[in-house]
């Protein structure tokens, strides 16, 4: 089992805040990682750090085996597919450009888009003829399935999803779960998953790992969250989001 | 007479306020930007001299008197018609964008020789010699300052001179702003009478007869062959204390200029007395054209003079064609420079802070005291540069302003979507930055245009044409059909220009931003 990414003492504040402790943490190739954790834990601080939308100020992120620096960053982006909860599409530009906007700007054939775009589309389930709509003329998760294409137009060895489906009403969440979890194993796909719901971490995970204010508390299998709890706040935050189900 | 003098005056004071600001670099930001109507417009002159006169009766009849003079004896002349203020031609004389001009050896000594005591004609042209600037004798009047009242209530009153007015410390005065403010204007004017009216209202100097004439002020200033004092029935109150100094009408000239077209100016030395002046200055504003009053001169009436043959609507043409060159040029610049300045300021920190402050500082600067601050600079001077590099700086706050919000409100979570796919940043601000803040950054273009054509109509004010060509001879003339000929068409022009920006509007924000 190999690392795709690497944690090495990663530490990030803001101002005096620190939004996460020195961290160390290994995210497997061909797994679905889940990042877990009550609001404002550093999960997608986490997540901002691997792409460099926040600088770390100390400590190293390795990716394939090399680290990142701002000399190869815009080219690792290009590895690296990036889904948030509002989709993050570009209104300006209709469905097909913005999944087609990466390629074209590296100069893909026309031919080569194409196919991969119609591949894309039966994969996420996106019918072909909403491409030409506007992300105003789309549901919400038409837009998730849209900005999931674009995430996965250069077909990036890492996918990290931001609560990609945070923002949807439950039917569609569950039917965008489901789907979801068919791509990933389809695909053998690196991802790293960041939700605040417990019932969809267990429904993803191949590993989660349980955040609390800046820190990593624990990192595992579900099992082993519950039956092998690190530390008190483990099972309080286990107990809770069960005590809401149960409801 | 002369209301622009006032405003030349006021300029200068405007200009010293303005160099307190940073803007050690604004003639190398100027001169670069400059370059591309510099190529564009040819604004130099086929003629070998260039006739300048003030915005006012007066000068632009005797402009065109100088130019028929030199015409007539084979010289190839044109005439800049109401250029604006003393400061103004001047500068333009020294800088050789005019070749002579019309003035009056009291402005000479006070204005431009900055002299507090009586200068002698001699003495007068010594001073100028030496910046090689040549002086015609006087012209044969003395255009200066009185104080007017209603004939009648002078009589009522038994008011003959200056000195009688001690005795009515109740009189209301209107004088120019010009007046109030020259070294040799009202303050002391009191003082050697011993005046001690205190009801003292500024006005300017056309509405100032309205005023007179209806009664609402008692005493006026005025210049001694301003056709309104006949027009009007006022009586000229005596000097009896000789506290104005002589005006005497002469030609300024640069000394280089061809010593035959010297010549001809000379020969317009003694012929034109007072009763002639203001029987020229009567006629040019009787058939509201100035062009007239010149004709009256040579004595050729019966013709009819060019300015007739000019067919209102080819002439409207000829104005609006210039007004749109003038805006034109001055938007592109601003679009060209704004764009990128607002792309800038849209990062903040210090260079976004001085930007977005020399944009507004530029926008407070009253529109004629940036034309008297860029018509000394090299490569300026009197011409449509100048003009389009004015309107340049007043189109350019609402662009950079309008990319910077239009940038600054773009949602985080996009600008981190176009970082996150791996953009390279050129590529974010064509494909995404730019199209997404295109509603804002149009609309900015748009209120710069409009904007753009209102203050081109002040380019006539250095020569440079347009529209603003009728209102201002209007102005002089008081004539308000020749300033709704300038008025209207501008207003006009800037509902088209917006009507139209509605339409690029639909072309060019992109069709998502539109739903």
């Amino acid at each position: 089992m190999s690392a795709l990414v690497k944690f090495e003492d990663v530490c990030k504040r803001y101002g005096d805040a620190i939004a996460l402790y020195p961290t160390n943490l290994s995210v497997e190739s061909g797994k679905t990682t889940v990042l877990i954790g009550p609001s404002g834990c550093g999960k997608s601080t986490l997540l901002r750090l691997i792409i460099r939308l926040i600088e770390p100020d100390s400590g190293s992120i390795e990716f394939d085996g090399k680290p990142v620096t701002p000399d190869n960053i815009n080219a690792l982006r290009r590895r690296i597919g990036y889904v948030i909860q509002e989709g993050g599409l570009f209104p300006h530009l209709t469905a097909r450009a913005n999944v087609l906007l990466m390629a074209r700007h590296i100069g893909k054939s026309e031919e080569e888009t194409h196919n991969r775009l119609l591949e894309l589309s039966e994969l996420t389930r996106f019918s072909e003829k909403l491409l030409p709509r506007y992300p105003v003329e789309l549901s919400g998760g038409q837009r998730q399935r849209v900005s999931l294409m674009r995430a996965l137009m250069l077909s990036p060895e890492l996918l990290l999803l931001d609560e990609p489906l945070g923002a949807l009403d439950p039917l569609v969440r569950a039917s965008l779960q489901k789907d979801l979890k068919e791509i990933f194993t389809r695909l053998g796909q690196t991802v790293l998953f960041v939700t605040h719901d417990l019932a969809e971490a267990i429904y993803f995970a191949d590993a989660i790992v349980l955040m609390n204010e800046g820190l990593i508390v624990q990192k595992g299998s579900i099992t082993d969250l519950r039956e092998r709890a690190a530390d008190p706040f483990v099972s309080e935050f286990i107990n809770a989001q069960r005590g809401i189900a149960s409801v | 007479m002369n209301p622009i003098r006032k405003t030349a005056k006021q300029e200068r004071f405007e200009s010293k306020q303005f160099r307190r600001f940073p803007v050690s670099w604004l003639p190398d930001f100027l001169l670069i930007l400059s370059c591309v109507p510099a190529l564009l417009v040819n604004s130099s002159s086929a003629a070998d001299v260039v006739i300048g006169s003030k915005k006012f009766t007066e000068s632009y009849v005797l402009g065109e008197i100088a130019k028929r003079t030199l015409t007539d004896v084979g010289i190839p002349a044109e005439h800049r018609q109401g250029m604006g203020g003393t400061i103004i031609l001047w500068e333009a004389l020294q800088g050789g964008q005019i070749d002579a001009y019309p003035e009056y050896t009291g402005t000479i000594a006070t204005e431009i020789l900055k002299s507090d005591s009586t200068l002698s004609l001699d003495q007068i042209r010594d001073s100028l010699e030496k910046v090689g600037v040549g002086m015609t004798a006087p012209l044969g009047f003395n255009n200066t300052y009185a104080l007017v009242m209603r004939r009648s209530e002078a009589q009522r009153l038994g008011i003959r001179t200056i000195s009688d007015l001690q005795r009515y410390p109740e009189l209301k005065f209107g004088l120019t702003h010009e007046f109030l403010e020259r070294q040799d204007g009202w303050r002391p004017l009191r003082q050697r009478y011993g005046l001690r009216q205190q009801n003292i209202v500024g006005i300017d100097h056309a509405l100032g007869y309205g005023a007179l004439v209806n009664g609402s002020i008692a005493v006026k200033d005025a210049y001694s062959t301003d056709a309104k004092i006949e027009q009007n029935d006022l009586f000229v109150l005596e000097d009896d204390l000789h506290f104005f100094p002589k005006y005497e009408a002469v030609f300024l000239f640069r000394s280089s200029t061809r010593a035959d077209a010297i010549a001809a100016l000379q020969r317009l030395e003694g012929t034109l007395d007072e009763t002639r002046m203001i029987r020229l200055n009567a006629e040019a504003e009787r058939t509201k054209n100035y062009a007239r009053g010149a004709d009256l001169y040579f004595e050729r009436s019966a013709r009819p003079p060019n300015s007739l043959n000019d067919s209102f609507p080819s002439k409207l043409s000829r104005w609006t064609l210039r007004h749109l060159q003038l805006a034109g040029f001055s938007l592109l610049l601003s679009i060209i420079v704004g764009i990128p300045l607002g792309i800038v300021a849209s990062r903040g920190g210090a260079v976004g802070h001085v930007i977005l402050g020399f944009a507004g500082v530029v926008q407070t600067i009253p529109s004629l005291a940036l034309l008297a601050l860029l018509v000394p600079l090299p490569f300026f001077g009197i011409s449509i540069r100048t003009a389009i590099a004015a309107l340049f700086l007043y189109g350019l706050l609402p662009i950079v302003r309008n990319t910077a919000t239009g940038l600054q409100d773009i949602p985080r979570s996009l600008r981190e979507s176009a970082v996150a796919l791996g953009l390279s940043p050129i590529a974010r601000l064509w494909e995404v930055y730019l199209p997404m803040a295109s509603r804002s950054i149009l609309s900015g273009i748009k209120t710069s245009a409009v904007i753009n054509i209102g203050t081109a109509t002040l380019a006539a004010l250095i020569g440079a044409g347009g529209l603003g060509e009728p209102i201002i001879s209007g102005l002089s003339l008081n004539d308000h059909v020749t300033i709704l000929e300038g008025a209207i068409p501008a207003a006009v022009l800037a509902l088209l220009v917006q009507w139209c920006f509605d339409l690029f509007d639909r072309v060019l924000i992109p069709k998502g931003l539109r739903l």
